[in-house]
Parts: C-alpha cells; sequence; structure tokens
C-alpha cells in the first residue's frame, strides 16, 4: 500500500500503458483459453481481419472514428477534472441533431452546405445533452458521474419515443427514419480515393474521419496552446488554485462539458451520415462506453486517444471477423476485451507502476533519499 | 371492482419488480456507506444471473445456481475491491470496467457451454428456478375479493427471494444502526482517518462492505434469471443496476426510504406496462417511454436539490491511503 512513485516520463506514457495492455490481452487470451479455442489462433485472425486487408482496414478506421470523437470528449471533461460518463446519451441526442439536419437538408442542398449544418446539429444537440449535468454540477453540487448515467437512459427513453411515435417513417414497422436524401451523405473513402485514381474496398470508411483527426487537432490546441485549456486544466487539478488564479471552477466545468458533449455528438456525423443513412434505436452501439477505455488507454492525449482509437477500431473489426471464423466465439468476445481494458489501464493502473519504477530506479537520475 | 382487481395486480407487479431493485440497491448501500462507489451493481447483478441459470441448468437445482450466483457476484466485488482499495483504483473506472467485461462475458461463456446463441438453456424442470409459494387458504381468500385479493396476490404467491428482500430491510437497517459493525461502516464513510486512528483497518471494513455488496447482488441476480424468468438472456439486467444505484440516492442511503423509492419505481415500471396505450382521463395516453424515464428525472432532480436534498456519504469515491 505505498505511494504511487513517479515514473520516467517516457514510461508513464509509452511504458506503462504497453504493460497494461499487454496484461488485458493475456488475460483476454485466457478467456479464449477456456473457450476452448486457441489464443494465438485468434490473435492471428483478428491481426488479419482488422489491419490485413484494405476491407479490414477500412472497417477498422470507420470504427475508430466513432470511437476518437467519443474517446476525445471522456479526455476533454477529464482534464477538467470531470468524469464524463454520459458520452453515449450526447452521442445519441447527437445523432439526433446531425440527422434531424440530414433529413431537412439532404434533399434540398449540396453537401458543402449540409455538412456544416450537420456538424453544427451534432454538436449542439451532444452539447446541449451535457450541458444540464455540467450546470447542475457547477452549480448544485449534483454529482455528475450520477447525473450524466440517468441522463443516458432519459436520453435513450427519449429517443425512443421519438423514434417510435414521430420520426418513424410511415407504414413501417423498424422504428427508423426514412434515408437522407444523397446530399447528406459523408463522401466515401473508396469514392474520393477511386478519383484521384487509387483503388480502396468498399468500406464505410468517411469522410468524418478526417473530421475526427481535425477534431483531435483541435482538442490539442485549445487544451494545451490556449488560456482557455489552461484554465480547464488548472481547474481540473486544483480547484482552490484555479479560484486564487482568477478563474471561475463553475463556468469551467460548464465550458468544458459543452464541448466534451459536442465531441460526443459529432458520432453522428460518422454513424448516421456516413454509414447509417436514417436515424435508427441505439445508433452509438456501445461507442460511448468504448470511449472511456480509449481515454484511459490513450493518457486522455489526442494522439494516444488516436492510436487507442484504432486499436479499439482493430478489435472490433478483427472481433467480428472472429465470430466468423471460430464457431465458438461471438462479436461479445471483443467487449470482454474492452472491460479489461479499462480494468487494467484504467482501475488497476497502479498495480504495475510500482514495481515498474522499482525496476527502473536503477536508470532514473538520483533522487534525494526520502525523508 | 374491475378497478380494484387491476390495482391490486398492478401492486402485485410492483412488489415482484421491487425485488431485485431492492436487493442490490441495498448491497449497494452498504458498499457506498462504507465509501465505495458501487456503479458495479448492474455488471454484478448480470455476472450472477449468468452464473446462477448456467449452474442451475447444469445441476438442476435452483439453489446451487443461487450458491454461483453469489460467488460469481462476490468474485467480481474482491476484483473491484482489489482495484480500488489495494491499489486506490479510480472506483468508478474500475465499476464501469466490471459491467462492461461481465456484459460481453456472459453471452461469451454461454455459446461456448451452451450453443444456443448467448443464452442459457430454458429452465422448465421443477428445482430448477424459485418458483412462487402458496400461502395456505389462498383459495379460500381469493372467493372474498376484498380483502381476499390482497392477501392472495400480495402477500402470498411470490417467491422466496421476494420474502428474503423483504426481511432484509429491517435487518439491514438493525445492522447499519444497532451494531458495532455498522456504526464502524458508516464512520469509515464519513472519515476514514478517525476509523484508522482508532486502530481500525480502513481497508478491512471496506473489503467487508463490498463483499456483502456481492452478495446481495448476487442473490439479486439470480432472482433475475431463476426467478423472474427462466434463463439467463442478454443484458438481462437492462440498466437495473443503475436504477438501483438511482433508489438508493432517492432513498438518501438510508433502508426504509431505499425501499420506499424502490417500491416507487417498481410502481412507475408496472404502471408503464399497464398504460400502455391506455388513455387516460384529462393527459390522454402518456408515451411509455416518458413513464419509464420518470425514475431517472426523478433522481436528477433529487441530486439537483429540487426535491429534498440527497447528501452522500463524505468519503464516497475518495480511496484512503495513510500517507496523506
Amino acid at each position: 500500500m505505498s505511494a504511487p512513485r513517479k515514473l520516467p516520463r517516457w514510461a508513464e506514457l509509452g511504458l506503462l500503458p504497453l504493460v497494461n495492455l499487454l496484461a488485458a490481452l493475456i488475460l483476454s487470451g485466457v478467456v479464449v483459453k477456456i473457450l476452448g479455442e486457441s489464443p494465438w489462433a485468434a490473435c492471428k485472425l483478428m491481426l488479419a481481419g482488422s489491419l490485413g486487408t484494405q476491407d479490414g482496414i477500412g472497417y477498422t478506421l470507420y470504427y475508430a472514428t466513432n470511437f476518437m470523437f467519443t474517446g476525445l470528449a471522456v479526455a476533454v471533461a477529464y482534464h477538467a477534472g470531470l468524469f464524463n460518463i454520459g458520452g453515449e446519451g450526447q452521442a445519441y441526442i447527437g445523432g439526433l441533431g446531425s440527422g434531424l439536419v440530414a433529413l431537412w437538408l439532404g434533399d434540398r442542398a449540396p453537401f458543402a452546405v449540409v455538412l456544416p449544418c450537420a456538424i453544427l446539429g451534432s454538436a449542439s444537440f451532444g452539447a446541449a445533452w451535457a450541458f444540464i449535468p455540467a450546470w447542475l454540477q457547477a452549480r448544485r453540487g449534483s454529482h455528475i458521474v450520477i447525473t450524466t448515467i440517468m441522463f443516458n437512459f432519459i436520453g435513450a427513453a427519449l429517443m425512443t419515443y421519438l423514434l417510435v411515435n414521430v420520426l418513424i417513417k410511415p407504414g413501417q414497422q423498424s422504428p427508423e427514419t426514412r434515408e437522407f436524401g444523397a446530399g447528406a451523405f459523408m463522401p466515401l473513402a473508396s469514392d474520393v480515393l477511386a478519383k484521384v485514381g487509387i483503388t480502396f474496398a468498399a468500406t464505410p470508411l468517411n469522410f468524418a474521419f478526417v473530421l475526427a483527426l481535425l477534431a483531435a487537432v483541435l482538442v490539442w490546441v485549445l487544451v494545451w496552446r490556449t488560456r482557455w485549456g489552461y484554465a480547464i486544466r488548472v481547474a481540473g487539478q486544483n480547484q482552490s488554485a484555479a479560484v486564487y488564479a482568477g478563474i471561475s471552477p463553475p463556468r469551467i466545468i460548464v465550458q468544458a462539458m459543452l464541448l466534451s458533449g459536442a465531441l460526443a455528438g459529432c458520432l453522428g456525423l460518422n454513424e448516421l451520415l456516413g454509414a447509417q443513412h436514417r436515424i435508427l434505436i441505439d445508433c452509438p452501439g456501445g461507442a460511448g462506453f468504448v470511449g472511456i477505455a480509449v481515454a484511459l488507454m490513450g493518457r486522455n492525449h489526442p494522439v494516444g486517444i488516436f492510436l487507442a482509437a484504432v486499436l479499439f477500431g482493430a478489435l472490433a473489426q478483427g472481433g467480428s471477423q472472429l465470430s466468423f471464423d471460430m464457431p465458438k466465439i461471438n462479436r461479445d468476445m471483443v467487449v470482454v476485451i474492452q472491460g479489461l481494458v479499462i480494468l487494467f489501464c484504467g482501475a488497476l493502473e497502479n498495480m504495475f507502476r510500482v514495481p515498474l519504477a522499482a525496476m527502473l530506479s536503477p536508470f532514473a537520475k538520483k533522487q534525494k533519499p526520502a525523508a | 371492482m374491475e378497478t380494484y382487481t387491476l390495482i391490486v395486480l398492478t401492486l402485485a407487479a410492483t412488489i415482484r419488480v421491487a425485488t431485485p431493485l431492492l436487493l442490490a440497491a441495498l448491497a449497494g448501500m452498504f458498499s457506498e456507506r462504507s465509501g465505495v462507489v458501487d456503479l458495479g451493481l448492474e455488471g454484478k447483478m448480470l455476472g450472477a444471473a449468468f452464473a446462477s441459470a448456467a449452474v442451475s441448468a447444469v445441476t438442476g437445482s435452483a439453489w446451487a445456481g443461487l450458491g454461483a450466483g453469489v460467488a460469481a457476484a462476490v468474485v467480481l466485488a474482491l476484483l473491484i475491491a482489489f482495484a480500488t482499495i489495494t491499489h486506490r483504483g479510480d472506483q468508478v473506472v474500475a465499476a464501469v470496467a466490471i459491467n462492461i467485461m461481465v456484459a460481453g462475458l456472459g453471452p461469451t461463456l454461454a455459446l461456448a457451454w451452451f450453443n444456443i446463441g448467448g443464452q442459457t438453456p430454458q429452465l422448465d424442470l421443477p428445482g430448477q428456478r424459485f418458483l412462487a409459494l402458496v400461502w395456505p387458504w389462498e383459495h379460500v381468500a381469493r372467493e372474498h375479493p376484498f380483502p381476499g385479493l390482497l392477501y392472495a396476490e400480495l402477500l402470498s404467491g411470490h417467491n422466496l427471494v421476494v420474502y428474503f428482500a423483504a426481511a432484509l430491510v429491517p435487518f439491514s437497517a438493525w445492522v447499519l444502526y444497532r451494531t458495532r459493525f455498522g456504526l464502524r461502516l458508516r464512520a469509515v464513510g464519513e472519515n476514514p482517518l478517525a476509523v484508522d486512528t482508532a486502530g481500525i483497518s480502513v481497508a478491512g471494513l471496506r473489503y467487508q462492505a463490498v463483499v456483502i455488496s456481492g452478495m446481495l447482488c448476487g442473490v439479486a441476480g439470480t432472482y433475475l434469471s431463476t426467478a423472474a424468468s427462466a434463463g439467463f438472456t442478454r443484458d438481462m439486467t437492462a440498466g437495473k443496476g443503475y436504477l438501483a444505484l438511482a433508489a438508493l440516492i432517492f432513498g438518501k442511503w438510508k433502508p426504509y426510504p431505499t425501499l420506499g423509492a424502490c417500491l416507487l419505481f417498481a410502481f412507475t415500471d408496472a404502471l408503464a406496462v399497464r398504460l400502455q396505450g391506455t388513455p387516460l382521463p384529462i393527459v390522454g395516453v402518456i408515451p411509455v417511454q416518458f413513464i419509464l424515464a420518470l425514475p431517472y428525472v426523478l433522481t436528477v432532480l433529487l441530486l439537483a436539490g429540487f426535491v429534498g436534498k440527497a447528501v452522500a456519504p463524505a468519503a464516497i469515491g475518495v480511496p484512503y491511503s495513510k500517507e496523506k
């Protein structure tokens, strides 16, 4: 029960996450073994299925786009000292925002007009869904973890109501809207690459991937290169220091959560405008929760989040490949791995820190002996 | 008479829906009163639901299933305790990890072991499930609707777990407020330093609390898969763990108010099922989703301090370290 010791920066950002990931993967291998399949074969299948073919790469990056948006959302809130567990609900409502824009403008405007409106729609709806828990945390002291969970359920109920009773395409059984107009379709990577003479497999990978990369850059600039980002990080580290420095923590809480919700809301750009082309039940499909794993694994830094999102995208894609080829394994295995990654990279991150610090201490600079 | 029967049947449904909520909420109460946030209720219940249904299907004994369900939930609880108490990891993150992992693990193991699409086999043999107990003279009572129907539907006709859950409320209150353990438990959730100074192990107490929570979640999960339904299906907790947490908050972390909150939330659920598409006077048809979302809205309002005030245990969510 000794205090977590300091690790050198490279080990903190590189080695420790890798060791944690390795532990999670080893335990996943044990689970695969229990299921009666070979962990090695499963590993090879997943790698080949996710990164071995153009098809696999396309799907991997398509999933990764969702996870980047939700991962960035968790990270921005984290820097303000908040745990936004409501990414799922914010993504769902954000999807409604982008979907409504797409339904409204898709038939009558070109993509160049629809895109900025859809971004605005998804970001503002996602932000709005994060605003109430944020305001309650800032002004009334309600715990944001609990309120954002409650808002996931309230959001799901609201969306079910809207899809079943209001937005459903008339004369249809399943609760979905009609298909968007062609103006609201995100350009597919395969089409764009074909125009410059590169053939790429037809996958749902679309322009939203570029938007997610831009969002990552934007988050990096905002959080690490602006006064506002500095204020967020100070308020997240130490509220009294923030007050002393003339920063208002309640204001920062609300602003950070607005950005967080907006980022999560942008999931709809990829999932709905890029792939499904309609609003449907449970469109985030758990991506809001994967975002927690992605942010933890990526150390809440945009570069780390990009890498972690690709990793989780590969897991999602490799997992579906796995369920085709191994009859004893279904896609739920991927969810197990996600859970184990959160466990080891998040909750158990201190477990390996102490032994690692002890192992690395001969290489570290001499420190003053502890008093 | 028609309305009367309907009301009694809705109340009977309320009791059935409230049982797993109450068990999980009381589980959360022990954990949270000791200072450990219990977002893992959902995962522990789901894990227990799978383990109990699987073991009951294989052995043919609901009691063996109960044992397995409790054991599975305790193992998950110990995993959370190991991460958050021993290694002082983030309690919310640990619980989220468990919830996600179990959501995947149940269907995965079910597919590998039973090979029927991520479910466990249907429990239809006698002894595989906890069935409703019929009290004496139940048939006689039914002949006299008032008050006989109340006896037949509300007191009689539930399974053992329901009565266990009901008895657990006064027992929990006694443990929490009238025993040395309960005093220490409440103290460690408010001021762990004081408990430590008195020479009592903070970690030890919190481990005990988390294990109790695991045991009760085990019973709750067993109820879902071997009493309320006949087998494990994917995501069968469907947010009940979070709803139980909301009930615990709504009940201000106290046994009897928590019971009230569970009954209220269960009643909204039973009502939603009854009211499906039925127009009401003045307001017309209320969408089912609005009624189902009501518990969450109420909890948010309570947390916001608009209806009463919920004050959490002071040390909740903070890992304890001696050095600071």
